[in-house]
């Protein structure tokens, strides 16, 4: 097992969780990340782009803070290539939008309210992206 | 006004949270993917934190009978499922796969790290975009 790190993986997630509900408590909006951001584009009401600006705006500052006061280091990838970054964006674009979500969406709010809907697309796509990297991984160590 | 102030809040503690749990970093994501390889498990932690406090919380909320601040809850109307739902997320799970990010991590790690999630984040765009025009046809 590489890097383990449970406890500040279940802090943040049960963070994410609060995030969930303050948006659901307050807004009554599933706090759905992929759903959000493209709502910004074509939803054409002011207070719909409004509200989700302002998420995706705290969404990015409150990483900025976290990783301003304890630095976050990435290890370099350079398998991953630019193509492959956009290919990738693309099929995450077209893949969420066609499932109407992510993650969040569907893996944490969906599942949180019994969705079979959202606990459907949760098992399909932790499968699709486990067997991915298989695969990736396949091709790695035959052409390596 | 409140809408946006709530949102902002629940935005940056939803930014705290994933630069905390480890899903900013993409490598982690594709070690978790990994089960037969390097697995790390962590994410697993993430998922289950996140699902347990949000069901609690939910059951909550959902018993006020409204938002504070809208006339209704605005949850997804569509219950059954169909191909587009599993295709798409087949689709998305192979795309978080090959790259490590999936939309909420790529839109949070541009305010540290933006180099490949500004890459990210614009393909994303442009895929939904592209998926409305192809569904719109």
């Amino acid at each position: 097992m590489e890097n383990f790190t449970p406890y500040t993986s279940l802090a943040g997630g049960i963070l994410i969780g609060i995030s969930a509900s303050i948006l659901m408590y307050l807004n009554g909006r599933i706090a759905g990340i992929s759903g959000i951001v493209s709502g910004i584009f074509n939803n054409p009401a002011v207070s719909e782009k409004a509200w989700r600006i302002a998420f995706v705006a705290g969404l990015v500052g409150g990483a900025f803070a976290y990783a301003y006061f304890f630095p976050i280091s990435i290890a370099p990838r350079e398998h991953i290539t630019t193509a492959l970054l956009v290919v990738g964006g693309l099929i995450v674009g077209v893949g969420t939008a066609m499932g109407g979500g992510c993650t969040s969406g569907h893996g944490i709010c969906g599942m949180s309210r019994f969705s079979l809907r959202s606990i459907t697309a949760t098992m399909a796509f932790l499968t699709s992206g486990i067997v991915t990297v298989y695969v990736v991984n396949l091709l790695a160590g035959a052409s390596a | 006004m409140k809408t946006v102030i709530s949102a902002l809040m629940a935005g940056i503690i939803f930014g705290v949270g994933l630069a905390l749990s480890g899903m900013v970093d993409p490598n982690k994501v594709i070690n978790f993917l990994d089960v037969t390889g390097n697995w790390d498990p962590s994410l697993m932690f993430v998922l289950g934190g996140g699902v347990i406090t949000t069901t609690l919380a939910y059951r909550f909320i959902f018993a006020q009978g409204k938002p504070l601040f809208d006339d209704d809850f605005h949850l997804p109307t569509l219950l059954k499922i169909d191909s587009k739902l599993l295709f798409g997320a087949i689709l998305f799970g192979i795309g978080w796969g090959l790259i490590g990010y999936c939309p909420g991590p790529a839109v949070a790690s541009i305010g540290f790290n933006p180099e490949e999630p500004l890459i990210v984040v614009v393909s994303m765009l442009a895929g939904m975009l592209l998926y409305r025009k192809i569904a719109k046809a």
